[in-house]
This record gives structure tokens, sequence and C-alpha cells, in this order.
């Protein structure tokens, strides 16, 4: 069945009325759809360290079990960091949700094609790493519950979410990585981020 | 015979616990062997076994955006899997504080562990992050607990490298054998 779903959509019915969901996205296409929804200090864009979003999100659930935390990153990317995968299924947080937008393709570089569009299925590696759920979203009647699935379900949850390739005006984040680091333990320590 | 110093794993536990550190990553390594289990034993203090050394920094830093102080344990060969990672610690000024047991260094019986043993002081400099040597067992607790101000007071990326000098050198039939 091919996609119908288009990655801009997927993720600001994802993100929208976010409250204080932590968000990490990947490096590319990933942090520009986060930065379409609504910059927020509770972004952290990755512009680098390509292939480790996953753990970026791992480390931050680990330190705030109450809170919930969401990556969103490529399949280019995550190809990059399969062991991440295991190394979430081993620790097991509750609080953590990985989401996958997979458009088969290294959209930042010319399209080219990734492992997924040959047929690796990343759902099917997390879910044999331990995550405790995963899902594959294809169609806007799937796309109904994966709010609900990313936001509550007891993780570590995985959802791999097909989406139409396609190349879409850049919407930016801020670059300066001192930046992004600062104000996102602002927002989320208070007074003690620039005390410790 | 002279007696070999074997209590430095349990005083860099304890200047990681003096300094605040929470959470510790690894892939394991005999020289580390005694440190990942104190640390594992502790149930104030996370472990997390990694599959690959660069896995480390990304949690690293996701453990400080949350609030958290982590240290990472590797062997020397670890650290070429981290170079990239790196240039978002040096973005970001991250503190990050990397604990290093060297290969490739005096005696050592796999020359396949040479390159990267001898190329780790260099490519960390050139990374931004901060050599600290620690040549003797007497040294390595005091080190890092430097390092550890120097990472987490000053936010830089510090790495200490434990001397082959230190940890020993194994024949590869007592390396089976621990």
């Amino acid at each position: 069945m091919k996609t119908t779903l288009h990655r801009r959509n997927v993720v600001e019915i994802l993100l929208k009325n976010r409250k204080d969901l932590l968000v990490v996205a990947g490096l590319g296409s990933t942090a520009w759809d986060i930065t379409a929804a609504g910059d927020s200090p509770f972004n952290f864009p990755l512009w680098g360290a390509m292939g480790n979003a996953a753990m970026f999100g791992l480390g931050l659930a680990l330190a705030q079990p109450k809170r919930r935390v969401l990556v969103l990153t490529g399949d280019g990317e995550m190809l990059m960091g399969l062991g991440s995968l295991a190394t979430i299924g081993v620790q097991k947080p509750r609080n953590l949700a990985v989401v996958v937008i997979d458009n088969e393709r290294y959209g930042e570089t010319g399209m080219q094609r990734t492992h997924t569009a040959a047929g690796v299925n990343i759902a099917e590696v997390a879910k044999a790493c331990g995550f405790r759920a995963t899902r594959q979203i294809r169609s806007r009647a799937q796309l109904g519950s994966l709010r609900a699935f990313a936001w509550s379900q007891p993780g570590p949850v995985f959802a791999l979410v097909k989406v139409i390739a396609e190349k879409l005006p850049l919407v930016l984040p801020p670059r300066d990585g001192g930046l992004l680091k600062s104000r996102f333990r602002r927002a989320l320590l208070g007074e003690r981020a620039d005390l410790d | 015979m002279k007696r070999i110093d074997d209590s430095w794993p349990d005083q860099i536990y304890k200047t990681l616990k003096d300094a605040g550190v929470r959470q510790v990553a690894y892939v394991p390594d005999g020289g580390h062997k005694r440190l990942i289990e104190l640390c594992l034993a502790d149930k104030e203090m996370r472990a997390v076994v990694l599959s690959t050394e660069e896995e480390g920094i990304g949690l690293t830093c996701g453990a400080w955006l949350g609030g958290v102080r982590s240290a990472l344990l590797m062997q020397s060969s670890g650290v070429g899997n981290c170079i990239n990672n790196l240039g978002t610690v040096s973005e970001c000024r991250f503190p990050l504080l990397m604990l290093i047991t060297m290969r490739g260094q005096k005696g050592e019986i796999n020359p396949w562990q040479v390159p990267m043993g001898q190329a780790t002081p260099a490519v960390l400099e050139a990374m931004g992050v901060v050599v600290h040597e620690a040549n003797s067992a007497g040294d390595i607790a005091p080190t890092v607990d430097a390092a550890a101000r120097l990472a987490f007071g000053s936010y830089q990326a510090v790495a200490v490298l434990i001397s082959q000098a230190v940890i020993g050198i194994k024949s590869f039939q007592e390396q089976s054998a621990r």
C-alpha cells in the first residue's frame, strides 16, 4: 500500500498544543519539520551528530523520568544509529517515544534512496530490540491514534510513519548550538540551569 | 616484588560520586571492569551499556539537557568512533567527561591496537577535547577530580587517558581467564 501522508502534516498533528512535551529532532528534514510546527525552547533540533538523535532522547528521558520525550527523526538518520535502538531496548524508559518519518530517501543530499526503499523495516528492528510497542503507519486512518501512542503509551514505543518523498521549503531553527542547549535547559530546569 | 596499587577504580568511583555524576555510560573494557561493577551495584547511579561509543556522546548530552551529570567510559579504540559527535559537543559547549583506558602503548601485544592508541591524544585534541594523562595509579583519582571540575565547572570536553602502564599488560591467555 502506497502512503498518502505528508510529513509536515504528520509532525503538525503530533506537536499541536504540545504543552510540556520535550522534543529531539534528527539532523535534516525532521529538524525543519518540528520548526515548521512552531519553534519552542523545548525543541532540540540537531544540526549535526547524524545517527545519534535517539541517544539524545534516551539521555534526556532517563534524566527526566516524569516528562514525556519524543524523538522525531528520518529513516536515513535512524539507519546510521540502529544500535541505539538496542541500547534503548535494554534501558526501557517508560517516557520515551521514537517516531521515524520514513520517506525512503536522503532528502537533504539529492533524494537518494535509503535502505528502507529496498525493504529494510526499522519498526521490526525496534520490535526485536525490545521496544514495548511498535506501529507502522501509512494512511490517514492509522494516523488518528498516533498522537496518543507517542504521547502516553508506556515506552519505549516506536512508530514508523511512511510519508511521500517530497521536497519542501526549508523552515530553519536557530543554528547556534550553545543557544539551543541553554534555552532548553533554562526552560526545563529554571534557575538551576545556570547554577549546576 | 613491587605491590601493584589496584584501588584506583574504587577511587575513581568515589570521585565521580563526589562530583555529582549520576549516570555512567560505557562500552566495556578490561581496565574499567571494577569501576563498571561498582556503578552497576549503585542504585543511585544509572549505568548504561552502549553498543558503540558514540552513542555515549548523545546519551551524555541528552542527560545534560535534562540536568544530569554523566561520565563516559571507554577504551582508546572507541575514541575513533566518537570523532564526528565531538563536533556537536564543541559547538553546543556540552560538558563531557571521558575516562579512557589506553591500549597500543607500552608493551602492547596486539599490533592492531597500536595505530588508534598512539593517535588518541592527537585526535581528541584536534576535536577540541582537553586531554589529561594519568601515568601512575596514584595520579588517576586526582586527575579525574580535576577533569570533572573542568568539565562541569567550565563546560568543557575533557578526557582522562589512563596509561597502559597502570592497567598492566595481559597476555591473551590471561585476558581470557578474567
